[in-house]
């Protein structure tokens, strides 16, 4: 029974560790990620840094330190706190301060520009909207911290177990859970039903897998009797962490200490499955336990769009500055100048000339400096909207839009998953539209991670040919299978090579025979798989945390070895009817190290078998090389695994021996002692099995196949014709990755191939030094910088041809280099290279490849070779991955994209994204990423434009006023302009345009680079459109001055004018540049200039107000129409003249593929240059 | 000149955009009258010895007072007063019956007085005036003539010059000025528009050229 120790963690070849978590602070960067991956050994307890509980003995154990309750709080505020907590946390926003200053400079007497109430209105209604939503979020987030925390569990309360809520519970409780209850805290556990102390637990909430896993009560604990007895004991644990995969304590009882480890714990939020009960004793309780400090959000990513587009509003403020300025300056020297009139002056009259106390007082006058500086901070207040503050809120509207849209993309959606395209992440959907590097994970990202039992090489011969097995297959199955395989239906059907299934049948117990039995043994024995069985006993589905193994066990079953019972101390095979009883004496985990499994059987005739699986590289050096068969047998099996690798096929070595008795003494007698070792254990059990896993006799191979996803190739060239590096991190073997790469086109056979395979620095210093002279890759470093620093030059699409024409380069190997560089490299070399100062020659050479394989990479790897990229480039890095291995690289990259397969959610998680399949990613970032960013660089634009072109028109008025700041707009008008009259409109158009069809985007994967080159937001975009501001601005202004000039006009005629033609002016401007029009559009455009109108007549009716009934004179002269039609045409055409000759001229890429499609030239148009144009 | 001819006094550089003149007004007072006891935004001409002005602030302090009297040859014109301001302002926006009060009583005078037993509404003179003019340069509506004047008459005006114009170093213009369907006469509509027009005709050429050269 000395089993119970051994953890069942990690079977997976793959090496998959759970250690990938720590990245959570951004500080961590390479320097950290580099510490983590060469530690591979066991943590230990550090005695002072401990935590005690003492069992069943609440009060002593919350005494000395304060350990938190079980009552969890995921809600933010009470009824008390809520409006101060909201306030203060929404006033953490930028923008909000700039609204609150404004409000406030507002509200001193002499600059109340606006009306108090109108200059509140904006800040009032954006704060009130957001505490509706905060207060509605967090009113259901109280509801159900309610329901959780008044959850019952029974809790041994003075000897027995008694019903206690939830929210009760202690730390050092002794705790009862039942069947299919959720787990209420994380707990120790002492004891369960089975009598080995063997629980099954489901962590679908917490990592979303649903398969089994197993937890043991340690044998110390699981014969003691709770009920009815005081129970004591002490266990001594780390510090709460968020790491779910570790857990480190040792613990007294009985006077006896024992170690225990993650296999002992139990989670909150875990199910019990399986089991009828368990006890436990409480460690961390809630928000202590792992489940709840895991629930912390990823931090949030902001898009590179709006780090650009703080530049541009640093250039908007310069203009404020400059505005307010010159009004300031003006009004100074105006003054000045009519100083000794300002007493009278009729329109000024600085003094009280009226009987009463304030007689000859002045009247809001402070002296010439002072009114020059009120001067400036009133025209601050007139000219707010020069930054576009509400552009913040309108971006969040539009990316909420956007994602709906990619939510509901149906042709993002996986069926076989049932899972829709999810946005975790609001803040970045126009860099989807920019990413220039993509890191994908391989297993579960490229590949499906179904794996099927492919083929076998069992005692040096090949089986798993199905061609031509066709009838002969059903035969067998319905000849040899009905008698008893039909009883063991299988989840998932696999078909059997007819020859290896009549080699088992073979009565006869020639060597052959033998060998292919035990190799079967060993595929069903030699595993951590837990067989479920249902109900009716008809089917049998296998858990287990590698889907390997399942994948072994299940082609076990079908060669007729059914593994379908599974206790801690014995396992039980159905061999072809014949239940056979194997008891199970040890269990060596899989490791990083060692790279293969073992487990110690006895069998009922009392032989005890060693049976070992394991990677190639591992194996051979433990198994003997018979002499005279061996040796075929060796080369063989070598050849038949090479083969199996070049078909991207996952390989593993099977072998086997009898132990004899003295080995077998040797061995307990060890492996007891390091099993139940406090120090070292990891190491210790390595030499244990070294002890066993020796002379092994060859028994034969497996191959799996790894299913590529379905579309991955398709996908891959596409995003390459994309101008997308694509890098695959891998924790695999070489061999492997290549022959995915192969398979998945990401490498092709005209590629020159760089491997780089160092053991130490040196080494990896001279491979990389040769292949960089070899290759001619000079320092590109600043080249690059300057690239990717440059706004819009369009050296991005010829980047490769470009790079090929460098003179540097040596002229005697120009033929050699014209074929594409892909760069192979393990984890070992990444570990040399990460660490020293070999990165920057790794970011040369690699940035030079086309492709870049990294194989055998450890997860803070993955996010090391991200940082790499991120920190030297400006370009985007987009990170895909499904399992909690990649969640350090989704992390670190600048978009994170998570695939929901079979790894867990933690990826999901941890993304910006997730979608079901590899495949949607050329949806997302062709079609998806390069409408979001043209749109959202667009609606950026084109709020600068908006609001300055407002602006500027006040500016140009204000100086015809004697500086004084008066706006001919009324207040309403000036507080509605942004929020009321123009916001639709850009928000619409943020959502729904589409400069062209998702067929032509997917068609000319070209189109993409737009968003590396900077195209639809660049500054000389920013400073064409300030220039075409100007001009309108002016325009706007002008033609009704001289229109009217010296005229009968009011202040509010004007100002009405201006008004409407301001509004009328943006939003045809709008419609000058809407791509696709869809009825929502026209309703948004037009509906905006009627609802001016609209509020126009509604502010124009009320007779307290000075502008009564202006509108109503106005729209009966015919004057006015012509004048705002004269404006409109005049500020556009100099824009439409541009715009068309440009088109004719110099056309982007995207016009010309927008022109074929407006003409419908099926597949004529290659946008592929500038010189398709004309 | 057709009838009815629209005589306008123009004032230059009188800032009756500016902010403090602007604001200075009560428009609730200008419709309720005295019921109305808020008239902070007026300063600083909202009271006048311990009683409020009706109407108070600086734009109706400052109202226009010169008159003028048209003689054609020796007959004197009939200069129509009726009806120059917005209908909307008369019926809706001034009080019927608010009457001037403790209005022009303080130390300095800004222009013209009121004849306190005419209700606002009907004190048309000041409803003009507290329209105020968009640009430093205005004109404002004096009366109508309604009579077609001949090229050879000779028209005298007799003016009385009451408001004050060294105060602001601006100037006082008359204007007699017929109108059309697009109101005054203003060449710069028309002139505007012709030269746009034909920019964009010519735009147009361009194009049309472009396109017959290089159809894609």
């Amino acid at each position: 029974m000395e089993l119970a120790s051994c953890n069942i963690t990690n079977s997976a070849p793959l090496g998959r560790s759970g250690a990938p978590y720590m990245v959570q602070d951004k500080s961590g960067k390479s320097q950290r990620v580099r510490h983590k991956s060469m530690q591979f050994e066991d943590n230990q307890l550090c005695e002072e840094d401990s935590r005690l509980i003492y069992i069943n003995d609440p009060r002593r154990t919350n005494e000395k330190y304060e350990f938190t309750g079980n009552e969890i709080r995921t809600s933010k505020y009470t009824i008390l706190t809520f409006l101060p907590k909201n306030l203060f946390i929404q006033f953490h926003r930028v923008a909000y301060l700039y609204f609150l200053a404004i409000a406030a400079l507002n509200q001193l007497p002499p600059l109340a520009v606006f009306g108090r109430t109108v200059s509140l209105f904006p800040l009032l209604f954006v704060l009130s909207v957001t505490a509706v939503k905060d207060g509605y979020e967090d009113w259901r987030r109280h509801r159900s911290d309610r329901k959780e925390n008044n959850r019952e569990a029974l809790v041994l309360q003075s000897g027995e177990f008694r019903p206690k809520r939830w929210k009760d519970i202690e730390a050092g409780e002794v705790v009862k859970i039942f069947a299919d209850e959720t787990i209420p805290c994380d707990m120790v556990l002492l004891g369960t039903s089975d009598s080995s102390g063997l629980a099954y637990i489901q962590t679908m909430n917490l990592d979303g897998e649903s398969n089994l896993k197993t937890r043991y009560a340690r044998q110390e604990t699981a014969s003691a009797e709770f009920e009815g007895f005081s129970v004591s004991g002490l266990i001594r644990c780390e510090q709460p962490n968020r790491n779910v995969y570790e857990f480190t304590a040792n613990m007294e009882f009985d006077r006896q200490k024992f170690p225990l480890t993650q296999s002992n714990i139990i989670l909150r939020g875990c199910q019990l499955k399986n089991t009828d009960w368990v006890i436990g004793v409480v460690v961390y309780a809630g928000q202590e336990t792992k489940a709840m400090l895991n629930s912390a959000t990823s931090p949030s990513k902001r898009s590179k769009l709006e780090s650009y587009m703080n530049r541009e509003t640093f250039w908007l403020s310069v203009f404020l500055f400059v505005m307010c300025f010159v009004v300031a300056l003006g009004m100074g020297l105006w003054l000045v100048r009519h100083k000794e009139q300002l007493d009278t002056l009729p329109y000024y009259r600085k003094r009280y000339f009226t009987m009463g106390k304030d007689y000859k007082k002045t009247y809001k006058y402070y002296g010439i400096p002072m009114e020059t500086f009120f001067s400036f901070l009133s025209s601050i207040i007139v000219f707010q909207i020069m930054i576009p503050i509400s552009l913040y809120i309108t971006m969040e509207l539009v990316r909420l839009g956007q994602s709906y849209f990619m939510i509901g993309d149906k042709h993002m959606y996986d069926s076989a998953s049932d899972s829709r395209f999810q946005c975790r992440s609001l803040n970045i959907n126009e860099d989807l539209g920019q990413i220039r590097y993509i890191f994908s994970d391989k297993t579960g990202t490229l590949t499906e991670n179904k794996m099927l039992f492919r083929r076998a090489s069992v005692f040096g011969k090949d089986y798993g040919d199905y061609e031509h097995v066709g009838d002969l297959l059903q035969e067998t199955n319905t000849a040899g299978g009905t008698v008893h395989r039909r009883k063991w239906k299988l989840k998932s059907e696999i078909t059997v090579d007819s020859k290896l299934m009549k080699l088992l049948h073979k009565k006869s117990n020639e060597e052959e025979r033998l060998a292919a039995h035990n190799f079967f043994l060993t595929l069903a024995a030699c595993n951590t798989v837990i067989p479920i069985i249902h109900d009716d006993m008809e089917m049998i589905e296998y858990q287990g945390e590698s889907p390997d193994e399942q994948a072994l066990v299940s082609a076990a079953s079908a060669y007729g070895y059914t593994l379908f019972e599974r206790t801690s101390g014995h396992i039980v095979i159905d061999v072809n009817g014949e239940k056979l009883r194997l008891d199970v004496l040890g269990l060596h985990e899989f490791d990083s190290v060692r790279k293969r499994m073992s487990v110690v059987i006895r069998f009922p005739d009392d032989t005890v078998k060693v049976l070992v699986k394991g990677a190639d590289s591992s194996m051979f050096s433990v198994i003997t090389k018979d002499i005279e068969s061996g040796d075929h047998l060796w080369h063989e099996t070598q050849d038949h695994l090479t083969q199996y690798s070049l078909q991207g096929l996952r390989t593993l070595v099977v072998a086997a021996r009898d132990l004899t008795a003295l080995e077998l003494e040797q061995w307990q007698c060890r492996y007891e002692d390091a099993s139940t070792s406090l120090t070292e254990r990891a190491l210790k059990l390595r030499q244990t099995a070294a002890l066993i896993e020796s002379n092994l006799s060859l028994l034969g191979a497996t191959a799996i196949e790894d299913k590529l996803q379905e579309g991955v190739p398709e996908t891959i060239e596409s995003l390459r014709q994309a101008g997308i590096k694509v890098w695959v991190l891998t924790g695999d073997k070489q061999e492997t990755a290549i022959s995915i790469g192969l398979s998945c086109k990401l490498l092709m056979t005209d590629m020159q191939h760089i491997v780089i395979n160092g053991n130490s620095e040196a080494e990896c210093r001279n491979l990389l030094a040769d292949a960089k002279i070899k290759y001619g890759v000079d320092e590109r470093n600043e080249n690059l910088k300057q690239r990717s620093g440059a706004e819009s030059n369009n050296q991005g699409l010829h980047y490769d041809t470009k790079s090929f024409e460098k003179p540097q380069w040596n002229s005697v190997k120009e033929e050699k280099l014209n074929a594409p560089l892909a760069l192979v490299i393990d984890g070992n070399s990444l570990v040399y290279i990460l660490e020293k100062d070999l990165e920057s020659e790794l970011f040369d050479l690699a940035t030079a490849c086309r492709v870049v394989l990294c194989c055998r990479v450890a997860p803070l790897q993955k996010a090391g070779i991200v940082d790499l990229v991120k920190s030297r480039t400006d370009d985007m890095t987009l990170a895909i991955g499904d399992g909690a291995n990649d969640v350090s690289m989704i992390q670190m990259a600048d978009v994170g994209v998570g695939i929901c397969g079979q790894e867990g959610r933690q990826a999901v998680m941890a993304a910006d994204f997730a979608m079901g399949q590899f495949r949607f990613l050329k949806r997302l970032l062709l079609v998806h990423g390069h409408w979001n960013y043209q749109r959202v660089a667009y609606l950026v634009l084109y709020n600068f434009y908006r609001n300055a072109v407002f602006v500027l028109m006040l500016f140009w008025y204000i100086l015809c006023t004697a500086f004084s700041t008066t706006s001919a707009l009324t207040d309403w008008s000036s507080m509605f302009y942004s929020i009321i009259y123009t916001s639709v409109p850009t928000i619409v158009v943020g959502i729904l345009d589409k400069d062209l069809s998702h067929k032509t985007l997917l068609q000319y994967p070209k189109l993409y680079c737009a968003g590396h080159r900077h195209e639809a937001y660049n500054m000389r975009l920013f400073w064409i459109t300030m220039v075409d501001t100007l001009w309108q601005s002016l325009v706007l202004f002008y033609v009704p001055v001289f229109t009217y000039r010296e005229s009968s006009i009011d202040i509010w005629s004007l100002g009405s004018l201006w008004t409407i033609a301001v509004v009328v002016l943006v939003n045809i401007h709008l419609a000058m540049d809407i791509q696709r029009w869809v009825a929502i559009t026209h309703a948004a455009v037009w509906g905006s200039i009627i609802i001016t109108y609209a509020c126009m007549v509604v502010l124009d009716s009320i007779p307290v107000f000075p502008n009564y009934w202006t509108i109503y004179h106005l729209v009966g002269s015919p004057k006015y129409w012509i004048t705002i039609l004269l404006i409109i045409v005049v500020a556009l055409l100099p824009r439409f003249f541009l715009k068309v000759l440009g088109q004719i001229f110099w056309p982007s890429d995207i016009q010309i593929a927008r022109e074929a499609e407006v003409l419908k030239w099926p597949g004529h148009v290659q946008p592929k240059g500038k010189q398709a144009s004309t | 000149m057709k009838a009815p001819i629209y005589i306008y006094y123009q004032l230059d550089n009188y800032y009756q955009n500016h902010r403090r003149y602007v604001k200075s007004r009560s428009d609730k007072q200008l419709l309720d009258g005295l019921q109305n006891n808020d008239t902070s935004s007026c300063k600083p001409e909202e009271s006048n010895g311990g009683l409020p002005v009706v109407p108070c602030g600086l734009v109706a302090w400052s109202l226009f007072n010169d008159s003028y009297i048209f003689t054609r040859g020796a007959v004197p014109l009939k200069v129509n007063r009726k009806n120059i301001a917005w209908k909307s302002d008369r019926d809706h926006k001034f009080g019927k019956r608010v009457y001037p009060f403790n209005f022009q009583n303080g130390s300095l005078i800004g222009g013209g007085k009121l004849d306190p037993h005419i209700p606002l509404s009907d004190q048309e003179d000041l409803i003009v005036w507290m329209r105020t003019a968009a640009l430093p340069s205005f004109r404002k509506l004096y009366g109508r003539i309604e009579e077609d004047l001949h090229p050879s008459d000779l028209i005298t005006v007799n003016l009385t010059n009451n408001y004050n114009t060294y105060s602001f170093g601006g100037a006082k213009k008359l204007v007699l000025s017929t109108s059309s369907w697009l109101g005054g006469k203003n060449d710069f509509l028309g002139v505007f528009y012709i030269f746009v027009g034909s920019s964009c005709i010519f735009i147009s050429l361009v194009f049309l050229l472009l396109h017959l050269k290089d159809s894609r």
